[in-house]
């Protein structure tokens, strides 16, 4: 059945209610929405949550945003927390102790400082160990929650409160890691990245896949924070309109190491159109540091040609 | 009647577990609990039990992967020692607030550093402002009895708190002792089926745990954690009473050893207690009225019991096998001396920091312990409470 989002909104009511205190413009909420009406009706879903702001604005005691089981214990360990609870309906299941015709989705939510950094090792162990989950990062490139402190998730020159623009040093001096690529070196069944874009069918088809692939999946979807990226919070989706357009956030999904870019921009628009609705990286447009805007392009570029190279020779014969 | 074994204290806790079947185990490997999940690995292959062995990548995902499966209406448990608790340090304090009846078998070893494998009790002293009950065992028999009484109380609807047994590293966990275990039948049906009220695999009822909990209620909720730490007092004697009908085996809050006449008296925990006995027995020939009051139940602290079965000494020695490092005596001298005043005691004590790192500690050790409660009773004074016991001086 082809993508129609109207009537997937109307078919498939919101499982992550309004009342939460994301902020305006945040990238995070609308993921997580939608990533949660990939869900059949039917399914219960098991979801943990990785501290960070997603979790200290949705359940804040006693109220709650999320209408499935949700668990959050740590910063570093949504993974391993989650793992546990899907070995226990493994267990659960097998001895009978829980209802043959239900059945548990398990979903992790993280931050990038809950994924790519403090929580890596969980998230490696669990995806290696081959739970049947699916973790999902929302990566909004830098720690929001604790105030705008870079991660490895940050890209390079990004001005953030411990990478500071400075006289010297002119943001963060790192490019960015690729956890993507990361995740597909665990061979796992299916991996995707992906961003709220074109009426959320990118996400919402991945999601499905994710979610309903037998095994251990991983999401990487681009959430932008109005605030550690300093645009106005109604142009959330034009950024990431132009995080793709780009091609700084390639949309590409992997099946059984078969590389798939889920969307060409027929023409790829310069980084400058990325970078300059952002605070972030406002230095880099003072004259005389045009360097910086070279050599982020060329990592852009750099990245768009392997993942092309990647595509053709995963699936050639 | 039981089954008359020879087991290693390891293969003790590994039995019990057998025994108990629950339905998730999460562990990491690390000297010298190494052995637990090793021989429960092999009941999971070898189809003996239903358990999922979830062989996590480090402790503080065993602990997170405990919690996971225990939040979602499993029963679960792990093993661990030393640094493998420090690294979960941060879990244990998330798992006794969500009020998940995780019960742990802790091998105790002295926490790093620098490096040392061996026995003392430094990993279970940091824990135990943790919210876990934590329960010691002198002998194999006791931390294979222990483990069968834990669900019974973790589980209790007055409780709902992680479990620790303690037994000590290689002293117990590695040496082969006669044991007598509880027909499979039996346990299973004294261990009885775990059923959680709340549980997130539960789809008629979807409940969300571990919240951003502020100022107006993590107070209420901290207390309500106390409280179930001063109610487990009550359930872990009542399920002893259960368990010395099914085993013929008594166990209290403490095993009071000769003391009830006794004139100079030991704290201790764990398996120096059984060197202590050694003693008391040879100084009792000798007419000197020596006894020994061995804590089992550290947390909940049994401080008004521990005060009173102590009042009528002249002299005590409280022996803590971790030193605290804060110039003022080690955490059972502490507890116990605190007890002691709040109960108006009036009883000489002395605190012995001793067997760190594995140091043998023997029964001569253990004697010169006694003379010196001789000695202070008849000076009727404590000039150094804070002593070290089996220290090389030079």
């Amino acid at each position: 059945m082809a993508y129609n989002m109207k009537e997937i909104v109307a078919q498939k009511p919101s499982r992550f209610t309004s009342g939460h205190r994301m902020c305006a413009g945040c990238g995070a909420p609308p993921v997580a929405r939608m990533i949660l009406r990939a869900l059949k009706p039917e399914d219960h879903a098991v979801i943990a949550n990785a501290t960070g702001c997603m979790e200290v604005s949705s359940f804040i005691y006693p109220y709650t945003a999320w209408t499935d089981s949700y668990i959050h214990t740590a910063f570093e360990c949504a993974a391993a927390t989650l793992s546990g609870a899907e070995a226990a309906y493994k267990s659960m299941k097998k001895q009978g102790k829980l209802p043959n015709d239900e059945h548990t989705k398990f979903i992790a939510f993280g931050g990038d400082g809950g994924t790519y950094d403090i929580g890596i090792q969980s998230l490696s162990g669990a995806m290696e160990r081959g739970h049947d989950m699916t973790y999902v990062c929302y990566d909004n490139g830098a720690y929001m929650n604790t105030g705008i402190q870079r991660s490895s998730a940050t890209p390079k020159f990004a001005d953030t409160t411990t990478s500071p623009a400075g006289s010297v040093i002119p943001g963060k001096m790192q490019s960015r890691k690729d956890l993507t690529e990361i995740m597909e070196a665990h061979h796992l069944p299916y991996v995707a990245q992906t961003i709220a874009y074109m009426n959320f069918k990118d996400l919402y088809e991945k999601a499905e896949k994710a979610i309903y692939t037998e095994g251990p999946t991983f999401l990487n979807v681009l959430s932008p924070c109005p605030r550690g990226w300093g645009y106005p919070t109604e142009d959330l989706m034009t950024i990431n309109k132009l995080a793709v357009e780009t091609c700084y956030w390639p949309l590409y999904e992997i099946e059984n190491g078969k590389y798939k870019i889920t969307y060409k921009p027929a023409k790829k628009l310069p980084i400058e159109e990325f970078l300059k609705p952002q605070k972030r990286f406002r230095h880099m447009f003072k004259p005389g540091n045009e360097w910086m805007i070279e050599e982020f392009q060329k990592e852009v570029d750099r990245r768009w040609e392997d993942l092309l190279r990647l595509e053709e020779m995963s699936n050639k014969e | 009647m039981g089954i008359r074994e020879r087991l290693s204290g390891n293969e003790a806790a590994a039995t019990a577990m057998k025994q108990i079947n629950p339905d998730v185990v999460a562990a990491f490997p690390i000297t010298p609990s190494t052995e637990i999940p090793q021989y429960f690995s092999t009941f999971v292959d070898n189809g003996q039990v239903d358990t999922e062995f979830v062989a996590v990548e480090s402790e503080h995902s065993a602990m997170s992967a405990c919690i996971g499966a225990e939040a979602a209406g499993a029963r679960a448990m792990t093993a661990t020692s030393a640094n493998g608790l420090s690294l979960m340090w941060e879990m244990i304090y998330i798992a006794s607030s969500l009020r998940l009846p995780i019960v742990m078998s802790l091998v105790n070893r002295a926490v790093s550093g620098p490096l040392n494998i061996h026995n003392d009790h430094s990993d279970a002293m940091g824990a135990r402002d943790s919210g876990w009950i934590q329960i010691f065992s002198e002998t194999n028999q006791e931390a294979y009895d222990n483990l069968i009484m834990a669900h019974r109380i973790a589980e209790n609807k007055n409780v709902m708190l992680p479990l620790m047994v303690c037994q000590d590293g290689f002293i117990t966990s590695h040496s082969i002792e006669n044991i007598e275990l509880i027909e499979d039948e039996k346990v299973k049906e004294f261990v009885g089926e775990y059923h959680p009220e709340h549980y997130l695999l539960n789809k008629k009822e979807p409940i969300a745990i571990g919240p951003l909990d502020v100022q107006t209620y993590l107070f209420e909720h901290k207390y309500g954690q106390a409280e179930a730490m001063r109610n487990a007092k009550q359930v872990i004697l009542d399920v002893a009473k259960d368990f010395e009908k099914m085993t013929g085996r008594k166990y209290g809050l403490f095993e009071e050893y000769k003391l009830d006449d006794a004139e100079i008296a030991i704290v201790c925990m764990n398996s120096t207690a059984g060197t202590t006995k050694e003693v008391v027995d040879d100084l009792r020939e000798k007419g000197i009225k020596a006894g020994l009051l061995k804590i089992r139940v550290f947390r909940p602290f049994p401080a008004e019991e521990v005060a009173k079965a102590l009042s009528h000494l002249k002299a005590v020695a409280i022996l803590d096998k971790a030193d605290s490092v804060n110039g003022a005596g080690g955490a059972l001298f502490e507890d116990v001396t605190s007890a002691m005043y709040i109960n108006k005691d009036n009883v000489l004590a002395s605190s012995y920091v001793y067997g760190i790192g594995g140091r043998d500690t023997t029964t001569k050790e253990i004697e010169s312990v006694f003379n010196d409660l001789i000695e202070d009773s008849k000076k009727d004074k404590i000039e150094n409470p804070y002593r070290y016991l089996g220290l090389r001086k030079e």
